[in-house]
């Protein structure tokens, strides 16, 4: 090869950039934001989802306009036989839009405003913690290496070996018993944290699993033996130039462990380890409709519907994110 | 006096069956300002040198002593006023930038985590170190996938220059950029070390552009320093073998065609888990003795050879084709 002689010059960087607006780059995460926002299947994924976050969010709003509340009762819509809803479609009307429940009378349509906030709050808080956990055991693990990734991985395999549902059916129970007499009411806030709790206990391992595989193929970069080289420490090399480096699988991990845990919840407490009754919830509402089945299956429908919708905007929502922060992974 | 010097380094990594001996026994060393090159077949230990150099990669024994300061096996702590003295340049300027950081953030990242606070902020510092390596000082806020190789390899040599330090270690700066990037870069580096009086570790494999950078040279093979001594010597008088046969594959586009004075030599290069006993180039050496395989030649007036040439010119009737003990390895 040959060496020209000549001196530098600065060369431009506006070639790879077609439109200049400025000198302010796009960052890889507004790029995705971009890809994203051409994805006609995100677009509606999440305007859904906005409408159910919103809804949940104005619950008292709502409920306020609607002029019902969650725990009032309509006993006089009921038959005196059965106690099932007069009218069609479980007693559909202009002021009970989704019709009432059977048995109690109660408002179908803002019961599932309240249970949307009920199911989106643990869901969400599960998503949160789990991912919070996740991140940390993966990244430490995969960077470190060594005895410190054994032993986690070893919790990892142990806690993925566990059977989730038998494990949450054994716990709860003991568990509310272990702070509450069997005659005391168990208080909705300590349910729900236990539920969260249990989520968490299982849930962290495979967004561990996933972080420290990322962080295995990040660690040997040269931008990370750059840090070291300059003399940064565990704790810079580790939040200031890896995280940002996950934050695609942490936010695809995220955004599809929510409807798992949405599921999950409704399943928990379909099975009564739960939320239970008087709190309005989608599993309670579903566990409650299956008596009814054959009398009302109008009662079904509507938190049927819900839970559907909003699990599958979620995983769309999911998918799509993924798409638009890893444009080079084909599907 | 010397900035850098190395006494006995040896790297030893271990493997299934036994220990890769990826370096072992380097002496050498690195006056204030001065460009030293490392140069070598894939797999020779130069890059093994260059991390454990910047300590990157903990040295298995041996001595690395900087400024008349062991530091060998200083702490993370003890080597953060070191860490400004002595930085690197990698080889790959797509792995070497963080991809979610800024090109300001990453060339600012040496002084944030030191707690430098410059006169007139970072952010100054930052845009005169892009001007320094020749980027506009405008793309402070552009992050690396918008910058062509060259440039991310800039951006890398602007980080490295930000603690201004002594002694910078290239590993293959150019090796992974196209031919007339590479002569930019270089060209950037030799201003830079003029201007600044930086002394350079410079590992390469593609002995022009070592020819052009630096001042004296190191020739490794298998884990050993072979033959070191100032580039005229090495490039016009070379005393060791492989030294000759090294620089004989360098093709010649003038004469293009011929390939009469080019040493081939038969083989692969030895496993480094089990280098051949004395001389470790022997197994492929045509000049090879009885003695060669029983004792090592050390390192003596700048090359370690039993046979050492004489300061006859390298020129194609001195060096016939020579194919030495065809089928010794194999």
């Amino acid at each position: 090869m040959s060496l020209s002689p000549e001196i530098v010059e600065p060369v431009q960087a506006t070639d790879p950039v077609p439109v200049e607006r400025g000198v302010v780059g796009r960052s890889p995460g507004q790029l995705a934001w971009r890809r994203l926002r051409r994805d006609r299947t995100a677009v509606i994924s999440g305007c859904t989802l906005l409408v159910l976050v919103l809804v949940a969010l104005a619950a008292p709003l709502i409920e306020a306009l609607y002029g019902v509340g969650p725990h009032d009762e309509f006993k006089h819509l009921l038959t005196r036989r059965g106690s099932i809803p007069l009218g069609y479609a479980g007693g559909v009307s202009a002021d009970h839009w989704f019709g009432i429940e059977p048995g109690t009378g109660r408002d179908i349509f803002i019961r599932m405003v309240y249970g949307l906030r009920t199911s989106l709050f643990i869901a969400l808080a599960s998503a949160l913690v789990t991912a919070a956990i996740g991140v940390t055991a993966g990244i430490v693990a995969g960077y470190l290496g060594g005895w410190v990734d054994a032993v986690i991985s070893w919790i990892t395999d142990f806690a993925l070996a566990l059977p989730f549902l038998i494990f949450a059916l054994a716990v709860m129970r003991p568990v509310e018993l272990r702070f509450y007499g069997p005659r005391e009411e168990v208080p909705t806030w300590f349910r729900v944290a236990v539920l969260i709790a249990i989520f968490a206990a299982f849930g962290w391992t495979s967004t561990a699993r996933l972080v420290r595989g990322q962080v295995i193929s990040l660690r040997e970069r040269e931008f990370v033996e750059a840090a070291r080289a300059s003399g940064a420490g565990l704790g810079h090399i580790l939040f200031r130039q890896l995280l940002p480096n996950l934050w695609a699988p942490i936010l695809v991990s995220f955004s599809l462990a929510v409807p798992a845990y949405v599921t999950g919840e409704a399943a928990l407490s379909f099975l009564g380890i739960g939320i239970v009754d008087p709190t309005p919830d989608f599993g309670a509402m579903i566990f409650r409709s299956i008596a009814y089945l054959q009398t009302d299956p109008a009662y079904v429908f509507f938190p049927g519907v819900t839970i559907f919708a909003l699990v599958l905007a979620f995983n769309l929502f999911g998918d799509a994110l993924r798409d638009a922060l890893d444009p080079k992974s084909s599907r | 006096m010397s900035l850098l010097a190395v006494e006995g380094l040896t790297k030893h990594f271990p493997a299934r069956g036994g220990v890769v001996r990826a370096v072992d026994g380097l002496d050498f060393a690195v006056r204030a300002g001065e460009t030293l090159g490392l140069v070598g077949e894939s797999g020779c230990g130069k890059t093994t040198t260059g991390r454990m150099l910047v300590r990157l990669l903990e040295p298995t024994s041996g001595r690395i002593i900087f400024e008349d300061r062991d530091i060998t096996h200083v702490g993370r702590r003890a080597m953060r006023p070191l860490r400004q003295d002595l930085q690197i340049i990698f080889q790959d300027p797509y792995a070497s930038l963080n991809p979610r950081h800024t090109v300001g953030r990453i060339v600012a990242m040496p002084l944030t985590v030191n707690g430098i606070r410059p006169p007139g902020g970072v952010k100054k510092r930052v845009q005169e170190l892009l001007e320094l390596v020749g980027l506009n000082p405008e793309h402070y806020n552009r992050y690396p996938h918008e910058f062509s190789g060259g440039q991310r390899q800039r951006v890398g040599i602007a980080r490295a220059l930000a603690l201004r330090p002594k002694l910078i270690v290239a590993d293959e700066p150019v090796s992974a950029l196209d031919v007339s990037i590479q002569a930019q870069v270089i060209n950037l580096l030799r201003q830079l070390q003029r201007d600044l009086g930086l002394a350079f570790v410079f590992i390469a494999h593609d002995l022009a552009v070592v020819r052009h950078f630096c001042q004296r040279v190191a020739v490794m093979y298998l884990g050993r320093i072979v033959e070191i001594g100032e580039r005229a010597e090495i490039y016009e008088r070379p005393r060791h073998p492989y030294t000759r046969a090294l620089l004989s594959a360098i093709p010649d586009v003038a004469k293009l065609g011929e390939s009469q004075g080019r040493i081939r030599l038969s083989g692969d290069v030895p496993t480094p888990m089990n280098p051949p006993s004395g001389c470790r180039f022997r197994t492929r050496c045509w000049k090879a003795q009885d003695i060669c395989a029983k004792e090592e030649p050390p390192l003596a007036a700048g090359v370690a050879c039993h046979f050492p040439e004489g300061s006859q010119e390298l020129s194609p009737e001195g060096s016939q084709e020579l194919s030495p003990e065809g089928g010794k390895l194999s």
